[in-house]
């Protein structure tokens, strides 16, 4: 039977029971929709922290304390801190590779203006950091190389600290009490917005290492140092070579394993993405379960078809179709009732993710091979769950079926 | 009249359907139901047979032998030179697509399709794709019945007799060996059973073998020859020596109406 007939007859016995074929295809609508929405929300929810990993810098490389494993054991980073500013200083001699590199000590403490008073993330860090985290300033300057050889009390402030400690703006010159100690500050940072923990990248004091450490943490330690490598190509050589100048520098023999992490911007963004892909899938399987009871609506539904049709298939059988025809005629017809269904339900699933975007401001993105395969995919929901009824039609005795009633 | 007159002709003509001992058992759960109990019979070109017999007595059986829809228990069956036992399914739907054209008693329409469209149906099932304007074909035979002006109502806007004609024209429309009709006529009106018998007689002068079981003796009398069977045997085959001519009959009702 001709290609364009079998559509005939498909759309012809389709539109026969409108509501019924309606109620049929609303199944894989929903489905299909539920899926492509789940699989928005995942995409955007994954494309979001890309990009928030993005914004870390520019061909990142960050050094964490402390092995990833320790004699097969794994420890996970920072177990014991061995990293000093001397470690920091040997890599900003020694390196080739890296253009730019700075030490980050941590701490967190109560700033105190005459305005106002704010709890915030402390960074002391040296003045290759702005170039590493592509992060210029707002307003004033950022502290100078003298600033950190001297260990001066100078502090460049977070947009969200400065709104906090300056309502009323203008924080540059002013004087901000860390801990007792005065501190100047030198400029405002523009706005970076979240990071990629969801946390507030702005809600941050930046000072000199030297003074973080002389007058803040007093501590010798490094909690980390992040470094920029010249292009993204150099990045795995400048990881093997921060690594060599390490071990030099911690004097670790050929058995000894690395007492230090290093991890790249791609690294850190796999990471991340893996437990977004992990959730998007979880939600699309989720999704999924609506399109097979879809499925089992469409099969439902066909396996009364059939029944009610045995006499037209026992006509068409008398005047020559042959088993296979009618196995088409009743397989074209449910899959053209998922795929209409499917196309609906992307339709559908685009707006639905819109509309969830707009109202919960979360970002959807739909990736177009999400809408092909949600569309294959009720068409294989098609041909699985009409196979069995359009068999059932075809193995019908041609006798039988026209003394049907 | 002259459509009453002896065909001489069909003696010499070829023959169409040839059966010869032909048997069907069914199991009806443990019994075993003897529904023909060895059936010889031979129709040549352009012959017309009426098959009578009451029910029960194997002519259903017999006629699903003969439409390809069922095949014997033993015995040959040849049609048109093909012989028909042993043929699979897909080979006896083509068989039944290229030389069978069937009549049913409950004219077995689509329903919602067009007129025009019922009749086109056969050919699109043919799948030597020889005919390429089914369209056109299928308007032709409509017309060939009768049924020009009506070729996109749809069965339910027809009456009875309209009905059978578009099966007539799609059993026609293939240029089928032979036609077969279970009873035709069994749910129609006398008078338009007799119109139904007067276009299978007009039919059969242009040469088509035609085939018509049924019960009612006052239908096997349009035919030329009569086969009767009973208990899954031929009772009798003969030729009808007082053939009457449905054309004659309705004019005589028009008469009487008048």
């Amino acid at each position: 039977m001709r290609q364009s007939v079998l559509l005939k007859v498909a759309t012809q016995s389709i539109l026969k029971n409108k509501l019924r074929t309606f109620l049929t295809m609303l199944g894989i609508v929903i489905g299909v929709a539920a899926v492509i929405v789940m699989v928005a929300v995942g995409y955007g929810a994954q494309e979001s922290i890309q990009k928030q990993i993005g914004s870390l810098g520019t061909n990142m490389i960050m050094i964490m304390p402390g092995a990833s494993t320790a004699g097969g054991v794994n420890q996970g980073a920072a177990t014991f801190n061995r990293l000093t500013p001397a470690d920091f200083e040997k890599l900003q001699r020694e390196s080739l590779l890296l253009s730019a590199v700075s030490p980050v000590v941590f701490t967190t403490a109560q700033a105190i203006s005459g305005q106002g008073n704010w709890r915030t993330r402390i960074n002391g860090v040296s003045t290759q950091y702005q170039q590493i985290r592509d992060w210029p300033v707002d307003q004033g300057t950022f502290f100078t190389e003298a600033d950190v050889r001297s260990a001066r009390k100078v502090a460049v402030l977070g947009a969200t600290v400065a709104k906090n400690l300056y309502p009323n703006g203008d924080a540059v010159g002013q004087q901000i009490q860390i801990r007792d100690v005065p501190f100047t500050v030198a400029g405002v940072l523009r706005p970076k917005g979240q990071n990629a923990g969801g946390m507030d990248a702005d809600d941050i004091i930046l000072v000199p290492y030297t003074t973080a450490q002389s007058r803040l943490s007093g501590r010798q330690r490094v909690g980390q140092i992040i470094g920029s490598a010249s292009s993204p190509q150099d990045v795995p050589a400048a990881q093997e070579e921060i690594r060599g100048i390490l071990r030099e520098s911690h004097k670790l023999g050929e058995s000894e394993e690395d007492d230090f992490t290093i991890r790249n911007q791609d690294e850190i963004a796999a990471a991340a993405s893996s437990a977004t892909q992990v959730m998007t899938l979880l939600l699309a399987a989720i999704a999924s379960i609506s399109l097979l009871v879809g499925g089992i609506g469409i099969m439902n539904i066909m396996l009364v078809s059939v029944t009610e049709r045995t006499r037209e298939i026992g006509i068409r059988m008398a005047i020559g179709a042959r088993g296979s025809d009618v196995l088409t005629q009743f397989l074209v017809e449910s899959v053209a009732i998922s795929v209409i269904g499917g196309i609906i339900g992307v339709l559908l699933g685009l707006a639905g993710a819109a509309l969830l975007g707009h109202f919960t401001g979360w970002t959807t993105v739909t990736p177009p091979e999400a809408i092909v395969i949600a569309v294959g995919f009720s068409a294989a929901v098609g041909v699985f769950f009409g196979f069995y009824p359009a068999r059932q039609a075809a193995a019908l005795n041609p006798i039988q079926a026209l003394r049907y009633e | 009249m002259n459509a009453v007159a002896e065909n001489s002709a069909a003696a010499e003509a070829p023959v169409v359907i040839r059966v010869e001992g032909v048997t069907k058992v069914y199991q009806m759960g443990r019994n075993e139901v003897h529904a023909l109990r060895g059936i010889t019979l031979s129709v040549r070109r352009g012959e017309m047979l009426a098959i009578m017999g009451h029910s029960g007595s194997g002519k259903s059986t017999l006629m699903n032998v003969l439409g390809c829809l069922d095949t014997p228990t033993a015995g040959t069956y040849d049609l048109d030179g093909v012989r028909v036992n042993g043929l699979s399914k897909n080979e006896l739907a083509d068989l039944r697509n290229q030389k069978l054209g069937f009549v049913f008693q409950g004219f077995n329409l689509l329903a919602r399709t067009s007129a025009l469209e019922n009749v086109e149906l056969p050919m699109l099932y043919d799948r030597s794709g020889r005919r390429r304007d089914t369209r056109a074909l299928a308007r032709k035979s409509l017309e060939r019945v009768g049924l020009g002006e009506r070729l996109d109502h749809h069965p339910s806007e027809l009456s009875g007799g309209q009905q059978q004609r578009v099966a007539i024209a799609r059993a026609l429309v293939t240029e089928p060996t032979v036609l077969l009709a279970d009873e035709p006529t069994g749910n129609l009106d006398s008078r338009t059973s007799i119109e139904i018998m007067a276009l299978f007689q007009e039919l059969n002068e242009q040469g088509i073998t035609i085939l018509v079981v049924t019960h009612e003796p006052d239908i096997a009398c349009y035919a030329r020859r009569i086969v009767e069977v009973r208990d899954g045997r031929i009772l009798r085959d003969e030729p009808l020596t007082n053939r009457r001519s449905a054309a004659d009959d309705l004019r005589a009702l028009a008469v009487e109406a008048t």
